[in-house]
């Protein structure tokens, strides 16, 4: 019988469309060096109306709720002890891996004293939202490296090989990681819950830092419940984005897609999806802020685009059976509920700050649009390089062995 | 046997860690910020009184160490053809408006911060460089600042500016109320050197007196309206105008404190960290349940 197995996936790094993918990721390099040689002001459209861009709206809040795949997922196999769902954790880790160290890559790129970065751990303001934010993330950041060591071990031990006179500390190194991965897996359990806990907390304070903008924000955006609409929106898009990942690595590794699975991941949508729609309608409603939806301006439309394209018509595809079946129509779902949290996060930060002094908007320039595309570039080829190194992607496989091995580790046994 | 010694590695596990994020909660609300004395200092500006000579933006540059031109050339009023905002250049700039009933008595407006008496950008700062002091001063620690730009963010002022043309060490700079020349006893520079007495250096409840005299004097002269008197919470710089604030280039502010229901929902959200440990201990529960459930349950493999 064959069972579904993390394995390293064998192929060509190289494609012509990974080819392009590496020329963005270098442009973006290029900007980022001239961050640092000439001053943010040289490469981005920033100024003292507004101080925060697409740096932090899109690659730190978004990067931030497109990563939370990591933790729901974790949440649902580990905690919920749904064993179904394991050939999902390892990629949606990884992509949570990735998706927090390039949000705070991001940080530090956006943030004028960037060697200064450390200030926040010793110079605490427990009044900040900002600083919640930033040390959440810093702890879970570091959570999310121990939650991948497994893997890692998983992939060395037996094959620790070291050339020339470093043979000699093969053994060594193997029962080191032995020993790592013993101690490790009594544990996993506690980072899984602190990762869950640590995911909470700061994907809500990313929704508090707007707030104290006060009535430079509009008031469609300005609510005291962003912190709740951030934590909903950042669960619901975290399934959505492991379906969005699980097709498009099905098609770049011609592997069979995981049709069960993104099928039972898929049901959970509707409710995710209506609950948001609900708590944002019926908070407009109650702060009477549906009057701006009469007049038709550009905070209108976006506002629109949000909920309706981003929001309501995934709920309907995610209702329909059909679409439940085909990963097709699944990704077309999930990439409109990314959309959804996309437009969600760039209106918060971008189209509802208006602050008083500016008869202009603000619009990124090459330069940040650069680095974001860049770090996303980035992004999918460390993806690339991680899963054809370590065994992230579940592949059909004959062992018989193998169900020690495939059981995650860390979980009370 | 084995899995009851996991069982109450974990509750303990879980037990002590609530105990220690309880622990730490103390210290982490214990630093907050000192808060300023109930009648701190404050300026009043009369912007009936101004005349627009700029002498306080020389006199501000002088005394912060900002380069300047010669105070002969502040005469010059080509300045006021395009509305200025204080930056790294000039910590104050003064601004003039048509007067809609004398064209002969424009309006000048003297724009710097207002030192809030509850700061957003104190509340907003990620690791507390800036600070409210007890003589109504809301400065600013080099040392500190990472230059994130919250503070700039949060102000409903819109005050604190950024050095964006610098790649390394760029300042958030804003007036600092002279606090260095308040400590030793001088008048804050704008006030010293100002001709008319535009600009008056008081305790703030003195101010707020004087101010309200001025009104009932000359009701025509006045609106009756003291900006700074409760605007996000009261400001230690009020204004006084002849026309509506916001003809004046004022944000129109409402008076709850300008950190609005931040702070709240962050003390809220760890009130005491109890809410995440909390968390904590649930999911652990969960998992543990859970765990116990698929044991008994038969392989269905």
């Amino acid at each position: 019988m064959s069972i579904l197995l993390p394995k390293p996936m064998k192929y060509k790094f190289f494609t012509p469309g990974v080819i392009v993918i590496t020329i963005f990721a270098l442009v973006g390099i290029a900007f980022v060096l001239g961050r640092f040689v000439f001053g943010i002001g040289a490469i981005t459209n920033l100024d003292n109306q507004y101080p925060w861009g697409i740096w932090i709206g899109l690659d730190v809040a978004l990067g931030v709720a497109l990563a939370a795949g990591g933790f729901t997922t974790a949440a649902l196999a580990h905690i919920f002890h749904k064993e179904e769902y394991e050939t999902i954790v390892r990629p949606a880790l990884l992509t949570a891996l990735l998706g927090y160290t390039f949000a705070a890559a991001s940080v530090s790129i956006d943030i004028g004293r960037w060697y200064y970065i450390w200030h926040a751990l010793i110079y605490w303001n427990g009044n900040s939202a900002l600083f919640e934010v930033g040390i959440c993330v810093m702890m879970y950041l570091t959570v999310l490296y121990i939650e991948f060591l497994p893997i890692v071990t998983e992939r060395f031990i037996g094959h620790v090989n070291l050339p020339g006179i470093l043979s000699k500390l093969n053994n060594v190194i193997d029962k080191g990681l032995r020993i790592l991965d013993r101690t490790l897996s009594k544990f996993m359990f506690v980072f899984i819950i602190t990762g869950v806990v640590l995911s909470c907390l700061h994907q809500s304070s990313l929704g508090t830092l707007m707030i104290i903008a006060g009535d430079k924000m509009h008031p469609l955006w300005q609510t005291p419940i962003l912190p709740l609409l951030y934590l909903v929106s950042a669960i619901g898009v975290g399934f959505p984005m492991v379906m969005f990942e699980s097709v498009i690595s099905s098609r770049a590794f011609r592997l069979k897609p995981e049709t069960h699975i993104l099928e039972k991941l898929s049901e959970m949508m509707p409710p995710l999806l209506g609950v948001f729609i609900i708590i944002r309608s019926v908070d407009i409603l109650i702060r009477e802020a549906y009057v701006y939806l009469a007049e038709f301006s550009s905070v209108s439309i976006m506002f629109s685009i949000e909920l309706i394209v981003g929001f309501v018509l995934p709920l309907r595809l995610f209702m329909s059976k059909e679409v439940r079946k085909s990963p097709n129509m699944l990704f077309i779902a999930s990439s409109l509920v990314i959309f959804g949290v996309f437009m969600n996060r760039f209106n918060t930060f971008i189209t509802a700050y208006t602050p008083p002094y500016a008869d202009y908007s603000y619009f990124p320039s090459i330069g940040e649009i650069s680095v974001t595309l860049g770090f996303v570039a980035l992004e999918v080829l460390l993806y690339r390089a991680f899963v054809m190194i370590f065994p992230v992607i579940s592949v059909p496989t004959e062992e018989k062995s193998a169900k020690t091995k495939y059981a995650i580790r860390g979980i009370l046994r | 046997m084995k899995n009851q010694s996991r069982r109450d590695f974990l509750k303990i596990t879980t037990i002590s860690a609530t105990a220690l994020v309880g622990a730490s909660a103390t210290k982490l609300f214990a630093s907050g910020n000192p808060t300023s004395s109930i009648d701190p200092m404050g300026v009043l500006v009369d912007t009936t009184v101004c005349i627009g000579c700029r002498k306080c933006e020389w006199a501000c540059k002088k005394a912060h160490n900002i380069d300047t031109k010669p105070i002969e050339d502040y005469d010059n009023r080509s300045a006021f053809e395009n509305y200025r905002r204080p930056d790294h250049t000039s910590l104050t700039v003064v601004n003039e408006f048509r007067n809609p009933t004398a064209e002969s008595k424009p309006y000048d407006v003297k724009v710097q911060c207002m030192h809030c008496n509850e700061p957003a950008c104190v509340s907003a700062c990620i690791v507390g460089a800036m600070t409210k002091q007890e003589n109504g001063s809301v400065i600013w620690d080099t040392d500190k600042c990472i230059g994130c730009r919250f503070c700039m963010v949060a102000c409903p002022f819109q005050i604190p500016t950024f050095e964006y043309h610098k790649a390394l060490q760029p300042d958030i700079t804003k007036c600092d109320f002279c606090f260095e020349r308040t400590k030793e006893a001088l008048l804050p520079a704008c006030v010293e050197i100002c001709p008319v007495e535009a600009v008056t250096y008081g305790k703030r409840s003195e101010l707020l007196k004087l101010a309200k005299k001025r009104i009932n004097l000359y009701p025509e002269r006045y609106k009756e309206h003291i900006l700074g008197e409760h605007e996000v919470g009261g400001t230690s710089w009020m204004y006084l105008a002849g026309m509506d604030f916001d003809k004046l280039k004022f944000p129109k502010l409402s008076t709850k404190a300008a950190p609005g229901v931040s702070e709240a929902i962050q003390h809220g959200i760890f009130s005491y960290f109890v809410p995440p440990a909390s968390l904590f201990a649930l999911l652990g529960g969960i998992m543990w349940l859970n765990k116990n459930k698929s044991k008994s349950e038969p392989d269905t493999e």
